[in-house]
Formats: C-alpha cells, sequence, structure tokens
C-alpha cells in the first residue's frame, strides 16, 4: 500500500501511531513492510491457503464473533443432501462437467430454495441447450448479470440457528476448512507455522464487540485465475469475525489507479451498465420485463431495479423512451458472449474485431502476454489511441518488439493509428471516485497544451458529430443516436462540454428539479437518472462531489467532505454495527443505534438501512424488495439480507474459496489431485503456450508488480524526467542465494525466459526477496516490475510479455501475479535468434506444438 | 541575537525529518523539483536499493537513502519492526530503512563564512540561502560544507542547494518536499516547536522498545551549532551516509589566522633577523 498508495498509506501510519498493528503479508519486501509491525513472505499464488488457514483457525478454536455470525451471516442455512465439497470428490465440487470445463450450480443452492438457475429467473427463458444461452451463457456471460447483490435465490432457507445441522453452512465451512491448519499453511505458502500463529492470534484478539480489523488488498489478490475466490476468503474470515458493516473493519480493495472504483460504477466494462445494472442479453431480455424480472418477485433493495432501469433509459432516450415503447429497452447493446479485454484479442487476431478505442490504456506494456496484445493490434482496420505521451501501443507497428525479431514488418502492417492527445486530470473538470466510493470533484488548473482534450470533448464532439451526419438517416439502426439525449451546454475556446451539467445528468431528475435520493426514482417514466447509485450527489443543484469542509471543520465521520455513495454513506450495511436489537455492540465501537422513542435509527453517518424500520420488522408474506427483509438483516443488497459465507448461487468456480495452484506452478496441490481451478479460462495458439507444471524448464516462480516511482504501464511516468530518473530502467530483484545459484551479478545483465517469450532485465540483488521453503523444496521468486516499455525517457523490456493469458472465469482477470520462468545472466538475444531461444525451451519443455 | 548572529525578527523556522515514518515514496524529491525549477539529474541505475539519485547535490536537493540491512530475526522482533520470511527458516530478518535528507541550514554555516560575493546569505527564518544571481561560481562554498551538500551545478557553474523553499515561507507556505510528503516525514515549523515535537517522538518510540531512534542535528553544541533541518534516526548517522560529528569547517579559521598570523610574523622577524645578521 505504501509502494502503489503512498498518499492513502498516510492513514495506516496514523493508526500505527495510535497503536494499530499493521501486518503485511506480501510475497515481496516493499516499501509497506517496511513500516509494518510484521511482514509475512508467501508464495506467490497460495493466498488462499493462507486465508483458509485462518478461517480454520477462528472456526477450530471457536474464535467467530457468535452472535453477529448466527444474525447476520447464512452460517445456518441448510444446504441441500446432494451438494459436494472440494474435500468429498479431491477438489471437485458437485456439478462439474469435465467435457465443458464448467459447473452446473443448481446443487449449491440452499435446500429449501427452488433450484433456480443462478441469475434469476429470467434465465429459465433459456433452453438449456440453446447455443446462445445455456452453456454457452455460463462461460461467457452469466457471472457477468448479476449487479452489486449479487445472486438471486429465491426463497428464505431453512436455519438452524444453533448451526450444529450437519448440512448447515458453519458445519460445511469447518468440514471444508479443516485440513488447513498451521502446518499446511506454512507447506503451501512458505510461511513459518510461529509466524502464521502470530497473525492469526493478533487478528482474533482485534475482533470482537469492542475490536474490528481491516483488510487492505490490491490487485496482488485479483490477479489470479482464483482472484474472486481471494476475495471470498477474506470476505468469509471478516465475516466470521463480525468486521463488515461496522468502522475500523471491511475489506478494502485499492483500485488499480485514480477512478477505476469510478470507470466501474459508470462502467467502462462490458457487462455492466451504470450502477451494476447487468448489460441484458441479446436471446434472454428481449423486453424490458424479462430483463428486470418482474414476476421473479425479488426480494432486498434490487427489487426495486425497474425504477433504476426505466430512470436510466430516461436518461439517455429522453421523451423518445416512452411506457408504450418499453422506454427504448430495445435501444440497449446486448451480450452475445464473452466481450471482454482478452477474448477482444482473439478477436482481433482471428479478423473479427477491426476497429479498437485505447483510452488511457497501454497493453502492448500493460496486459499478460505484450505479443498477443501487440499482433492483435496489428490485424486491426483501424487503432484510435488517447494518450498524454506516444505509447507503446501507438507505436508497435514502428518500433515494436515484433518489428525487432522480423514477426511483424511494418511494411506488411495494415492498422490505421489514430493519435489523439490527451488532458490530464488537472487540466479538466470532472470528478474521481476513490475505493471508498468517495466521489471528489477536480476543477481545472491549467488549460490542455496544444491539440489536447478531455476525454468528454472527444466523446461529446464525436458523438455530436456522429449525429449530424446520421440526422437524415431512415436506417432504423440509426435511430438509437439519433433520439439519443445529447445536448451539454459548451464554454471557452474549444467548446469544452460543462462537466457538471453531465454530473446533474448522472444524479438525475423529476418533476421537481434534481433529485436527492434514489429512492425517489420511478419506473413510470417520471423521473430520469444516469446512474442510480450516484443520485443525491447533485440534490438540491449543489455539486456535492466538490464538498470541502474540513476534517477539522466538523465530526469524525467527516460527511461534508465530497459525497459517498450511495446517499453519501460512508461505510455500507452499517445496520451490522448494531446488535440485532439494534443496539451497539459495544460503546467503542457506536456507529448505528435504533432510536425507539424517535422509532427511528440514528448514526454520525447515513444509516444503510430503511430509517423508520424497528429491529423486530418481520416481513409479511408475499412481500418484495426491501420490504421483505426483517428488521436485522443488514445486507440490504442480498436477496435473503445475508452476508454470505457460502455462495448458494453466483460464482462460476465453487461456492467456498479452496487452494488451487496457480496455472503455472513450481509445485504440485498437497490438498487435491486438482491442481489448479478446474474452471479456469484457458486459451490456445501458438503464442498463448504455457509452461508445465514443475517444469525444470521453467522453474522459477515469478511474480509481477508496480513501484511508487512509476505509473501502471508507464503512460504517465516514463515520459516525465523527474519520474524517470527516480526508477530509470527494468530491473529485476532477486535473493543472493538465487543469484549465486544462477551466477547473477548485482548491476548486471538478466534474461528471463517463459514459454511466451525472453525479456532481459537489470538485477538487484536483495536481501529483500527471500527463497521459500515449499512442498519440501526450496522455491526461488524473481520479482519483476512491469512498468517498462521501449518508448519514454526510462526504458526496458516489459515484464508482461512474459505472461501468458489464462483467466479468472468469473470476472475473466488474467493471472499475472504469479508465474513460472527460467532466468540466467546475460542479456537476450536479438533479432531471429531471440523467437528461435523461445522455441527452443518450448521443445525441451515437450510444449512445442502444444495447442493449450 | 539568535546563536547564529541573526536579530531576532522572527523564530528561526526549520525541517524536522522524522525518517521512522518515511516510506521512500520521494513525492519530497520531485515536489522540490517542480517547485525551484531545479533540472533532472538523468537516467542512472544506482544498484543501490531503490535510491537512483544518489546524494544531495545541485541538481538534488532533497535525497532519499534506502538503506538495507540484515538483522537477526529475534532483534528485529524486540524492535517491533518488520521480519522477512519465515525466521524457522533463516534466522536473519530485513530491515529497510528510508530517510529523506537535506540541508541542513546549520548554525554555524561554513558555506555561508566563505562566500566571497555575499551570494550566500542568512535569511530573517534563518535559513542559508544561495542567491544565484550574485553567486560567481568560485566554489569556496563546495569544500566548506561538511556534509557535502552545496555542489557546483556543470554546466552552469554556479551553486545551488536548498532554500528551504524561501519563496513560499515568506509567503506564509510551507517547503514543497514538506507540503508533498504523505506521512509527515518531514515536518516544517518553529525550530523551538519542532525541537520539541521530536523529543516527544523519540521518548514515543523508546517507550515502545524503539530504542535506537535518536535525534541528529538537534544539539544546539555540536559541532555546527545545531541544524535548522534536523532528523530522527533509526541508526548510527554513518548509516545514512551523515557525518558522525559534524564540525564547521570555519571553526578553526580565526584560530589558523592567528596561527598564520603568528608564524609570518616570526618569519618576518627571522628575515629581519636576518638581514641585521648580515650586517654585522
Amino acid at each position: 500500500m505504501a509502494e502503489c498508495h503512498p498518499v492513502g498509506f498516510q492513514w495506516v501510519m496514523e493508526a500505527k501511531k495510535r497503536g494499530a498493528k499493521v501486518i503485511h503479508v506480501d510475497p515481496r519486501f516493499t516499501r509497506t513492510s517496511a513500516l509494518a509491525h510484521e511482514h509475512v513472505a508467501l508464495r506467490a499464488g497460495s493466498d488462499i491457503a493462507f486465508l483458509g488457514g485462518l478461517i480454520n483457525y477462528v472456526l477450530s478454536n471457536g474464535k467467530e464473533f457468535r452472535d453477529y455470525v448466527v444474525a447476520y451471516t447464512n452460517a445456518g442455512a441448510i444446504l441441500r443432501e446432494d451438494y459436494a465439497d472440494a474435500e468429498d470428490l479431491d477438489g471437485l465440487f458437485s456439478g462439474f462437467d469435465p467435457e465443458t470445463g464448467q459447473y452446473d450450480v443448481t446443487t449449491w443452492a440452499y435446500e429449501d430454495a427452488e433450484p433456480a438457475p443462478a441469475a434469476g429467473k429470467r434465465e429459465l427463458w433459456v433452453h438449456p441447450d440453446d447455443e446462445h444461452g445455456g452453456e454457452h451463457h455460463r462461460r461467457s456471460a452469466r457471472p457477468e448479470s448479476y449487479g452489486s447483490g449479487g445472486a438471486a435465490v429465491h426463497a428464505k432457507p431453512s436455519i438452524d440457528e444453533t448451526l450444529e445441522h450437519p448440512r448447515c453452512v458453519f458445519q460445511v465451512l469447518k468440514r471444508h476448512y479443516a485440513r488447513y491448519t498451521p502446518e499446511v499453511v506454512a507447506d503451501i505458502c512458505g510461511v513459518s507455522t510461529r509466524q502464521f500463529l502470530d497473525v492469526a492470534e493478533a487478528i482474533t484478539a482485534n475482533s470482537d464487540r469492542r475490536r474490528t480489523t481491516a483488510w487492505v488488498y490490491s490487485v496482488g489478490w485479483t490477479h489470479h485465475t482464483v482472484g474472486v475466490q481471494y476475495i471470498r476468503a477474506a470476505s468469509i474470515l471478516q465475516l466470521l469475525l463480525g468486521n463488515i458493516g461496522r468502522p475500523g473493519g471491511g475489506i478494502l480493495a485499492l483500485r488499480g489507479h485514480a477512478s477505476i472504483q469510478g470507470s466501474t460504477d459508470i462502467p467502462t466494462l462490458f457487462n455492466i451498465l451504470p450502477g451494476y445494472i447487468p448489460m441484458p442479453h441479446a436471446h434472454q431480455h428481449l423486453d424490458l420485463d424479462m430483463f428486470v424480472g418482474l414476476d421473479a418477485g425479488q426480494t432486498g433493495f434490487w427489487g426495486n431495479m425497474r425504477s433504476y432501469v426505466v430512470s436510466l433509459l430516461k436518461a439517455w432516450w429522453g421523451e423518445y423512451a416512452t411506457a408504450e415503447n418499453d422506454f427504448r429497452f430495445d435501444y440497449l447493446p446486448r451480450l452475445t458472449g464473452d466481450h471482454g479485454t482478452y477474448q477482444t484479442v482473439y478477436n482481433q487476431l482471428s479478423g473479427k474485431c477491426k476497429g479498437y478505442f485505447l483510452v488511457g490504456e497501454n497493453p502492448a506494456v500493460g496486459s499478460a502476454n505484450g505479443k498477443l496484445q501487440r499482433l492483435g493490434m496489428a490485424n486491426l482496420d483501424w487503432l484510435v489511441v488517447r494518450d498524454m505521451q506516444m505509447i507503446e501501443s501507438a507505436t508497435f507497428w514502428q518500433d515494436g518488439p515484433e518489428i525487432a525479431t522480423g514477426e511483424l514488418s511494418s511494411t506488411e502492417i495494415g492498422t490505421e493509428v489514430f493519435f489523439l492527445p490527451a488532458a490530464s486530470h488537472v487540466e479538466k473538470d470532472g470528478s474521481f471516485t476513490n475505493t471508498q466510493r468517495l466521489l471528489q470533484w477536480h476543477h481545472k488548473a491549467v488549460e490542455p497544451p496544444g491539440d489536447a482534450r478531455s476525454d468528454l470533448w472527444f466523446y461529446y464532439h464525436l458523438g455530436r458529430i456522429i449525429r449530424e451526419k446520421l440526422r437524415d438517416s431512415t436506417d432504423p439502426r440509426d435511430r438509437p443516436l439519433q433520439e439519443l439525449t445529447w445536448s451539454y451546454p459548451v464554454h471557452g475556446p474549444t467548446d469544452e462540454p460543462d462537466a457538471e451539467s453531465v454530473l446533474a445528468e448522472i444524479n438525475g431528475s423529476g418533476p421537481g428539479g434534481p433529485l436527492p435520493s434514489y429512492t425517489t426514482l420511478k419506473d413510470d417514466g417520471s423521473t430520469s437518472c444516469g446512474c442510480w447509485i450516484y443520485c443525491g450527489v447533485y440534490a438540491d443543484g449543489q455539486n456535492h462531489a466538490a464538498d470541502r469542509v474540513p476534517g477539522s471543520k466538523q465530526d469524525w465521520v467527516a460527511p461534508k467532505w465530497a459525497w459517498a455513495w450511495p446517499l453519501n454513506r460512508r461505510i455500507l450495511y452499517n445496520r451490522a454495527s448494531a446488535d440485532p436489537e439494534g443496539r451497539p455492540w459495544s460503546e467503542r465501537k457506536r456507529y448505528v443505534w435504533w432510536d425507539a422513542e424517535k422509532g427511528t435509527w440514528v448514526s454520525p453517518d447515513v444509516p444503510d438501512f430503511e430509517t423508520t424500520k424497528p429491529p423486530d420488522y418481520t416481513p409479511p408474506d408475499g412481500a418484495t424488495a426491501e420490504d421483505a427483509l426483517s428488521g436485522a438483516d443488514p445486507f440490504i443488497m442480498q436477496t435473503d439480507g445475508k452476508g454470505w459465507l457460502f455462495a448458494p448461487a453466483g460464482l462460476t468456480d465453487g461456492p467456498l474459496p479452496t487452494h488451487y495452484e496457480p496455472h503455472e506452478s513450481p509445485v504440485d496441490n498437497p490438498l487435491y489431485t486438482q491442481q489448479a481451478s478446474p474452471a479456469r479460462q484457458t486459451f490456445g495458439g501458438e503464442h498463448n503456450r504455457y509452461n508445465p507444471v514443475g517444469s525444470d524448464v521453467y522453474p522459477y516462480a515469478f511474480t509481477t508488480y508496480r513501484l511508487t516511482e512509476h505509473h501502471t504501464a508507464g503512460g504517465m511516468s516514463r515520459a516525465l524526467p523527474y519520474l524517470s530518473e527516480l526508477q530509470p530502467e527494468f530491473f529485476c530483484e532477486v535473493s543472493p542465494a538465487l543469484a549465486e545459484e544462477t551466477g547473477l551479478e548485482h548491476g548486471g545483465w538478466a534474461t528471463i525466459i517463459s514459454a511466451r517469450t525472453a525479456i532481459e532485465a537489470r538485477v538487484l540483488v536483495t536481501e529483500r526477496m527471500k527463497p521459500l521453503r515449499v512442498r519440501g523444496r526450496t522455491i526461488h521468486q524473481v520479482g519483476l516490475p512491469y512498468h517498462w516499455g521501449p518508448n519514454g525517457l526510462s526504458t526496458g523490456d516489459s515484464a508482461n510479455d512474459l505472461l501468458s493469458v489464462v483467466l479468472d472465469p468469473n470476472v475473466h482477470i488474467q493471472e499475472s501475479k504469479a508465474a513460472t520462468c527460467d532466468i540466467w545472466p546475460g542479456r537476450r538475444p536479438r533479432g531471429k535468434a531471440l523467437p528461435e531461444l523461445v522455441r527452443e525451451y518450448q521443445r525441451r519443455a515437450g510444449i512445442e506444438g502444444s495447442e493449450a | 541575537m539568535s546563536e547564529s548572529g541573526y536579530a531576532d525578527t522572527q523564530p528561526r523556522m526549520g525541517f524536522f525529518t522524522d525518517t521512522s515514518v518515511c516510506i521512500g515514496c520521494k513525492a519530497c524529491e520531485v515536489a522540490c523539483k517542480e517547485w525551484n525549477l531545479v533540472p533532472a539529474s538523468g537516467e542512472d541505475l544506482l544498484g543501490m536499493s531503490y535510491d537512483n539519485t544518489g546524494d544531495l547535490g545541485a541538481n538534488s536537493w532533497r535525497h532519499v537513502a534506502f538503506i538495507e540491512q540484515q538483522v537477526p530475526a529475534s532483534r528485529v522482533d524486540n524492535l517491533g519492526m518488520p521480519t522477512i520470511g519465515a525466521p524457522e527458516q533463516d534466522g536473519a530478518g530485513v530491515r529497510w530503512l528510508m530517510s529523506s535528507d537535506v540541508c541542513k541550514h546549520c548554525t554555524h554555516a561554513a558555506c555561508l563564512d566563505v562566500c566571497p560575493t555575499g551570494a550566500l546569505f542568512r535569511t530573517e527564518f534563518d535559513t542559508v540561502v544561495v542567491q544565484p544571481d550574485i553567486c560567481n561560481g568560485c566554489g569556496y562554498c563546495v569544500p566548506a560544507c561538511p556534509y557535502g551538500v552545496i555542489e557546483k551545478r556543470e554546466d552552469d557553474g554556479r551553486a545551488f542547494k536548498c532554500t528551504l523553499c524561501y519563496d513560499r515561507i515568506g509567503d506564509g507556505l510551507e517547503p514543497a518536499c514538506a507540503k508533498a510528503c504523505p506521512t509527515d516525514s518531514i515536518q516544517y515549523g518553529e525550530l523551538d516547536e519542532l525541537r520539541e515535537r521530536a523529543e516527544r517522538r523519540k521518548q514515543e518510540l523508546h517507550d515502545d522498545g524503539v530504542t535506537e531512534a535518536r535525534l541528529y542535528g538537534e544539539n544546539p553544541d555540536d559541532g555546527v551549532g545545531g541544524t535548522g533541518a534536523f532528523f530522527l534516526l533509526l541508526d548510527e548517522p554513518e548509516v545514512y551516509g551523515l557525518p558522525p560529528d559534524p564540525v564547521v569547517t570555519t571553526r578553526d579559521l580565526p584560530d589558523m589566522w592567528r596561527r598564520a598570523g603568528a608564524a609570518a610574523l616570526g618569519v618576518a622577524a627571522a628575515v629581519v633577523a636576518s638581514f641585521v645578521g648580515a650586517r654585522r
């Protein structure tokens, strides 16, 4: 966190000053480790074993926060008799189809819940054999089709509050993690049992009615074939310890860079609409009713999805969206499968994808398997690059690594590249949304240089020009564009659109002007709202993202600094900070409580609950939406109002996190015959071959990461002299033991080889890298910061070129934090000799010509 | 009059750099260069841990040192500092010290003493600043500095160093490095208050078992009369590349001149005597 989020780390330092114990769990020793009380060096890719060990420690020592677990989680829910755990099936959960490599999730449901498909009743419209639904859909799009509340479950399960029933979640959990003992953790992770127990004792001692523990993670957890399950494992631990919805608790996701949170809220992702509304599927969601699943009787706040969707359609198509025409639901784009970034690269290679926009992204350096990225872009008709610098993704056709090896030739690449200079955040108005869901407004400080323009300017005027060109078109496919709401005030010599007017549109308005809250959204077309969770940011016509009352001039929750979605709420699910009767769990952690006299919930924050629903409220039969949740159900976005220890629906790769090895691992999986996640997404092709497990040819583990001095793929740092001089070139970090074993010299060169390519790096030999004892062997890890490419002032080979494309099946994210390689002293070969070296290695590993 | 000889028009201002909370982000280095328009020093991988700046100089007015130390795991544990790896497997732990160095703005500043043009002067804040429009590039100040801070810019010829952001503090702003520091490792303020704050912080760390926390440069009785920029360190000064017992290099000058004068007189007397003798 100190390494990649130094500004946020000031608060960790402040907490440390006040007595907080800081533990850093990371394969490498970073600036964070330097300031932590304890650094736990574990093997990259072994975190579920570590977290599973902590879960087992909690459960086998009775350290769970019992009252919280019984009342607020699904610990007591009874599972179906035909559910089989990974512990029963040697690493597979019930429902796995080895033919397709996918799970049928039916048996993971609660016992009394109808055996509904995961995404809700709307999917029942799909015949299981339908090639566009069914399996195909499960593979490609289904996990994306859940909103922020996850999948729906359709009935309240039978609950055993004693948590003794052998098929209740709590007992299943106990059995599932029973083998994750300190010794097994040590064997898999390379962490000593003493150190593991130190951590276990520290976090359990610090989690009860009076105390809370927070977990903070970054992409070191998400970039795995089981990345989603990493986070799930942390969720289970935090729910068991009662650390969710309470001050000082939670799981804090540090995003990759500024406003990545914002770019999922108002998404740049293919599979969601603003506010985590799923993107409709072409063959399932034929109309609004089928999409919203009105008849599915959803419970929880997603039960109001129709209002959110109708208001969004009104924001986009205004007067043209009416009840008679389904509010132009048919104008929305539709999914037909996986349109994620890596699938798109394969579509480029096969010629299906012909044009590409890169906006502030440098996949030639920043994405896994850079060669595949560059080959894909070389096969396009056109490519638009909007960036502040001439990044590698704009120049690969001229000076990319494949030009040097002769694999590509500038004269033969047909891609027409348009480079458009972009304004930086200080050169435009707008907002950042951070990981706390805090929208913070920034005002333009200086004019952008030369032709550089804001993204808002670019898209507004692009849309304006396209609409002008289509004005007289009678082609029905142009009508969504012709009828689009596309009118914003512009100002200044460049006709810059007014960013605040966009914020006002996102906030939404009704007959009375700007809306104060998403609870005022209607499904009759009388309200419009560009993103329901942002509703209220522009309440009373004021830009609350720009609120800047200093902390010293307001209370400790500081609601007047910027604006947090939803409804300026600073801690989500904060109803859980009070006991089921509505009393704070302790005075020390007092946050939200029920005032019986006034009949209302009280908090220095905005209570995450209906303000007047009493703790003893019991939903009547047939209640829907939030009315179907009781007064003691804090997790109001879930259909059952509970925190899910066990996920009865919503995941493609298992209802419980379990330890699988990374796709490329130097060791076997001691827990199961099943080595890696059975549902992981693999790809083929001669440029995406995989290193075999435990290969002598690629014997070392490596992990990729970032440094404080550079920004992701370097577009914002490698061209700047003041930053470039601080980390002037690509280097690898190795331990003295590995240096001795391989003959690497400090300050010299290393060649690092995988089945994809070979790269070279300067060598830093450091005691901060330590060999680990894993499975009775010494495992060496090579550390590779991934910022570099050939352009700019600070240059070097790209670490990501070493990586393969192998993905988490839930979210299609690549495994870039754990893979294998070989390393030896000296520079890599040049020209044609480079691919020859890679092929020679493939031959030795027996994977030449293999199609994964 | 202050110890340095400046009339007490306003309190002496300075830096307290608490290295125990430095995260090595180098924001101070960048903010300093941005504000003061200091040229880049060029791309060169030094192999000194994450330090690619190397030392203070004409083009580096802040320098973050990174020191990697091997320490016995048990010792590390006692200090409440991190260990790495599995102690059962390997008894050694690692400690990574980071520290942002800067011009000390000495009470007795030798650079100022030796400057023949008056380019180096003491400001109303009791800081030491070079005026580039007066500096003639003679370079006397360079060897005079006991810390090796001030340096001549090669392509320019004149000497440069930290000004403690003279053009900011006059307007009530804190220096750029302190402003940018996310963890308040670099603190700017009235020197007297900073010294009290530093003493409290040292005590706090001692109470937490970090007994090797020590202050450096806070003592008005040291060889430079105490520094306007002082530090809390977690090891011996030498570990950070700081002189353990700095002495203002001009301390002995008066004495030396006296001796030189006496010697000259002696020689003159001898010469006179020899002439006198010759007449004989």
